[in-house]
């Protein structure tokens, strides 16, 4: 497995805090620009260190309660990001990464949508990094979501097994058989998260000293790592990726006895 | 070949001392690193001390009225070491916090809560039920043991709570599934298969590394994650510094 982590989760916190600290045009919309030049270049560490999966916290589902021009400037840019990444000189196709969007599609408009599935279908084939852009996520969501596919799964599973039995019929058996022993199992549900073709990471990174998960990865960072620099997001750099990196060795025996013994 | 043989010599002896120069660079920065750590650790002793015997002015009231549910988090081979469990709840309630939630991911905690409640005196352990009405007034500490089987296998238990339903609705329409799988909904059968204690305000890990270790992660949305070191080492200081930081901490919730 190597010393250098698998998968690297980031949330990207502090943009509208350092709107205000430089003034910037008094706007938070200055300060997600610069938010995104930030990710950008720790997308491009993270591919020089050679680590193979990222993931980030590009909006929460708790995001949409905020101001409405601020929403529909975040949506906006990320329209305007997306696209970009469709173009030869994104860093994307730079380094060959292949890039998924997880999250509830269903709260995003249709240009986000189209224009996400648009990059998804570009960049199928890239073997590079794998980067995991989560929109419209939440865990909680996520996991209530992947029970209602296991949920639909069983259903259609059951139907078709049962033939032409009566539907009332087939409930009363799976009723039964749900006293008896769990229908739906654990690997079911994990088979249907969002995140389900990412390793869990190995080190989740939130700026600006913030130390909670804010419904991030919670399902997925039972071993990870978790790192909270002060540094506000369009200020951070190669020394706290690299300090992560540094770190990560020591603990990851700890972890992977802990891991053994689950 | 007399020239050869200097070269070679020459050489060998280059490449020996520019090892021996980069081992001593190695062993240098290794110091350097090791002395920066063991005087940040004297300064935290210091400190830690200091907060102790209640020097430091802005640590001694504490504003607990923001940390309604604490959570710990131990490392399972740390779990063992009961008497030093005892002593960190003696110390949350001499603070004044009232309810407190231990994890470890094996359930040795669990395993000990016998004799953990034998030797605190005013506790008593967590049931669902009277939730509502001992979260105003209480006299005890309430103590809630978890495990990692309170995690996700809890959410699998609860998912067939939800399919039960799901089979039971009427119609299979997408209506009636949007009523059924909800968050709220979710909440409630983690309640029913036992699984559904409060979302904890903050949560302390004493191991080696800042890192919840499968606490459940239905309950851990918001919750302030931070690394108190090991439990061998705890200190007092640290833990009210801890608790003074979490109160100075301000929210958002996503907006």
């Amino acid at each position: 497995m190597g010393t250098i982590p698998n998968h690297i989760a980031f949330i990207m916190d502090g943009n509208r805090r350092y709107a205000k600290k430089h003034n910037l045009w008094a706007d938070d919309a200055a300060g997600h620009k610069a938010g995104f030049l930030a990710l950008a270049s720790m997308l491009k560490y993270c591919y020089e260190l050679g680590i193979k999966c990222a993931s980030i916290y590009a909006l929460s589902i708790d995001n949409f309660k905020r101001r409405p021009n601020e929403v529909q400037y975040v949506m906006d840019l990320m329209l305007e990001k997306i696209q970009g990444l469709l173009k030869e000189e994104s860093i994307v196709q730079k380094y060959g990464a292949r890039v998924y969007f997880r999250g509830n599609m269903t709260l995003l408009t249709e240009p986000i949508r189209v224009a996400a599935e648009k990059a998804m279908v570009a960049t199928a084939n890239n073997t590079g990094m794998m980067l995991f852009i989560c929109v419209a996520y939440t865990s909680t969501d996520e996991i209530v979501h992947a029970i209602q596919e296991s949920c639909n799964n069983k259903w259609v599973g059951i139907q078709e097994a049962n033939g032409s039995k009566a539907r009332n019929q087939a409930i009363r058996d799976v009723e039964y058989q749900i006293e008896e022993k769990a229908i739906i199992k654990l690997r079911d549900i994990e088979k249907h998260m969002y995140m389900d073709v990412a390793p869990d990471p190995d080190i989740l990174i939130r700026t600006s000293g913030e130390h909670r998960l804010s419904n991030f990865q919670l399902w997925q960072t039972t071993y990870c790592l978790l790192y909270s620099p002060a540094v506000l997001w369009p200020e951070i750099g190669l020394r706290h990726l690299v300090r992560a990196v540094l770190d990560f060795p020591q603990h990851r025996s700890y972890l992977e006895k802990k891991k053994e013994q689950a | 070949m007399n020239m050869r043989e200097e070269m070679q010599k020459a050489s060998s002896l280059i490449a020996q001392i520019g090892n021996f120069g980069l081992q001593l660079l190695w062993f240098s920065l290794h110091l350097s690193v090791s002395t920066w750590y063991f005087l940040l650790e004297i300064a935290h002793m210091v400190e830690s001390c200091f907060i102790s015997s209640g020097l430091i002015k802005s640590y001694k009231a504490l504003n607990l009225g923001k940390l309604r549910y604490l959570a710990i988090v131990v490392g399972s081979e740390e779990a063992y070491q009961t008497s030093k469990v005892i002593e960190l709840l003696q110390w949350l309630e001499a603070i004044g916090v009232k309810h407190v939630c231990l994890y470890d991911m094996e359930g040795v905690l669990k395993r000990s809560k016998e004799a953990i409640l034998e030797k605190m005196s005013n506790t008593t352990v967590f049931q669902e039920a009277d939730e509502n009405d001992k979260l105003l007034a209480q006299k005890h500490m309430m103590l809630e043991f978890v495990s990692f089987s309170d995690g996700k296998e809890a959410v699998a238990k609860a998912a067939n709570l939800l399919f039960a339903k799901y089979l039971t609705s009427n119609n299979s329409s997408e209506d009636e599934e949007g009523e059924i799988f909800t968050e709220p909904h979710m909440t409630e059968a983690l309640r029913a298969v036992g699984s559904g204690g409060p979302e904890p305000d903050l949560l302390l890990v004493y191991g080696p590394a800042r890192c919840h270790q499968g606490f459940p992660a239905w309950r851990i949305r918001y919750t302030e994650i931070v690394h108190m070191g090991s439990l061998k080492s705890m200190r007092y200081g640290s833990l009210i510094k801890a608790i003074y930081k979490f109160t100075m901490v301000r929210q958002n919730y996503g907006k």
